[in-house]
């Protein structure tokens, strides 16, 4: 029964956390909630008993992807800057 | 009741893939479009995790419990597994794509990229 | 109509579309816990058999090693696929990059909590690359946290270490070591009479390090090229995000 409920507060929790990863426009702040939302959906994993799935969710989607999407941001940021200025000129 | 609660969590894994879908469609920015297939990607991983779990059993570890206790199905987690790591290093390919298209076209807004290039063509 | 709002609307047509699929495929599953797993039983008294105490690595390595030896090398094509598209080219220079990026501007708590953390990281990815045949961890894993672990470096504010920390030549050799002894493990079953990626080692008691025969040494082949793959391609983000520009035309 608890273990039940348990899932079910977790997969919907995973569904409202997904529809704020798509609907956050802003991509260095849509990082962050993917962040968050890879942490519930390993959680989630957890309580579907795959715990090895649930150690490469965290480890991957949770700390290398948004870290790639933050450096990328910088960059396409740094360039778009760049262009700027140079059409200015 | 209970026939909607049953429902709930495939129900759970289709609203992701279409709520990624949605940032898809109305997207004006490639990264943002990057983040969003990640997330159609994950909704599969739930999918076939849901598919695989079974009520009373538990991780198909042989760690702590003896062989013979009721275990989940390992082969959906293998699948998943791998698919996890590998479409991250893919979500890193296209990240790298985005970087040279804002080198390139200096743009990274999906509708004015077609617009661009019919510049480049003339 | 604009084009936005028309495009939203066919989104929401084709979304009720599939939204009916969805139900209609989705209800014709049976309830969620109730199946039976004809292949899940017969995997795990396989990975029993084969007393490999993870199943899932069992199944990975030892009974569909095939499929991994794809995953790993689409992994290394994206990965090489992506380092070859933020090479430098010729218009770039980049800043010298120990003497500029210095200790950034973190707290110090978050300095010191990266600096203690990074070996205990590092030793823990190596502890779940290497018990990846008896406990819930493998080479994709430990090859995740072991990239990840490396780079708290950074995240503890200061570049010049991990770039110390991070000789890139070491992991390029060691992504190709990794994906190349894949491959060669395999074939070392064909000398001994057995299918390409058998596994032919003696097999020990469930449970102990060296229980599993083949599947540990696929793991640290795996490992090995998941963390150099992961950790290259990081620092190509690293150093196009804070390096590189264009030069500077006069």
């Amino acid at each position: 029964m608890i273990a039940d409920v348990l899932l079910g507060v977790l997969l919907l929790a995973t569904g409202a956390t997904a529809t704020a990863v798509a609907l956050t426009r802003e991509p260095t702040r849509q990082a962050l909630v993917l962040s968050a939302y890879g942490l519930v959906l390993g959680v989630l994993m957890v309580a579907l008993q795959a715990p090895d799935v649930a150690l490469a969710q965290v480890g991957v989607g949770t700390a290398i992807v948004p870290l790639l999407v933050v450096l990328t941001v910088a960059k396409v940021d740094r360039e778009l800057e760049h262009d700027d200025e140079e059409g200015d000129r | 009741m209970s026939d909607v609660l049953a429902a709930l969590p495939y129900a759970v894994a289709a609203w992701v893939l279409l709520a990624g879908c949605y940032g898809i469609a109305t997207s004006r920015n490639f990264i943002h479009i990057i983040v969003c297939l990640s997330l159609v990607q994950s909704s599969t991983y739930l999918l076939l995790l849901l598919v695989g779990w079974s009520g009373h059993a538990t991780a198909p570890v042989f760690g702590d419990v003896q062989p013979g206790v009721r275990v989940v199905d390992p082969v959906v987690q293998a699948l998943t597994l791998t698919d996890i790591v590998v479409g991250a290093a893919v979500t890193a390919l296209l990240l790298a794509l985005t970087i040279q298209l804002a080198k390139r076209l200096g743009t990274i807004d999906p509708d004015r990229i077609r617009s661009l290039e019919e510049d480049l063509e003339e | 109509m604009t084009r936005e709002r028309a495009s939203r609307l066919l989104f929401a047509v084709g979304a009720a579309g599939a939204a009916v699929l969805f139900a209609l495929a989705l209800g014709g599953l049976p309830h969620v816990g109730d199946v039976p797993h004809p292949y899940g039983a017969r995997a795990v008294s396989s990975a029993v058999g084969r007393h490999t105490a993870n199943a899932i690595s069992s199944v990975n390595f030892d009974q569909r090693a095939l499929d991994t030896l794809g995953e790993e090398f689409v992994l290394f094509g994206a990965a090489v696929a992506a380092l070859l598209l933020l090479r430098r080219m010729r218009d770039e220079d980049d800043r010298a990059g120990v003497g500029q990026a210095g200790p950034g501007d973190v707290w110090s708590a978050v300095n010191l909590a990266g600096f203690a953390l990074l070996a205990p990281t590092v030793l823990v990815g190596l502890y779940v690359v290497a018990h990846g045949a008896i406990s819930p961890g493998g080479g994709f894993q430990g090859g995740a946290v072991l990239a990840t672990g490396l780079h708290l470096a950074y995240l503890a504010g200061d570049y010049g270490v991990l770039e110390r920390l991070r000789p890139l030549a070491v992991f390029d050799v060691a992504e190709a070591v990794g994906a190349a002894g894949f491959v060669l493990l395999g074939v070392s079953g064909l000398f001994v009479g057995d299918p390409f990626l058998a596994n032919w080692l003696p097999t020990g008691t469930l449970g102990s390090l060296t229980s599993a025969g083949m599947v540990e040494l696929f793991n640290v082949a795996v490992g090995m090229e998941v963390a150099s793959a992961l950790i290259l391609l990081l620092s190509k983000f690293l150093e196009q995000a804070l390096l590189v520009h264009e030069r500077d035309h006069e």
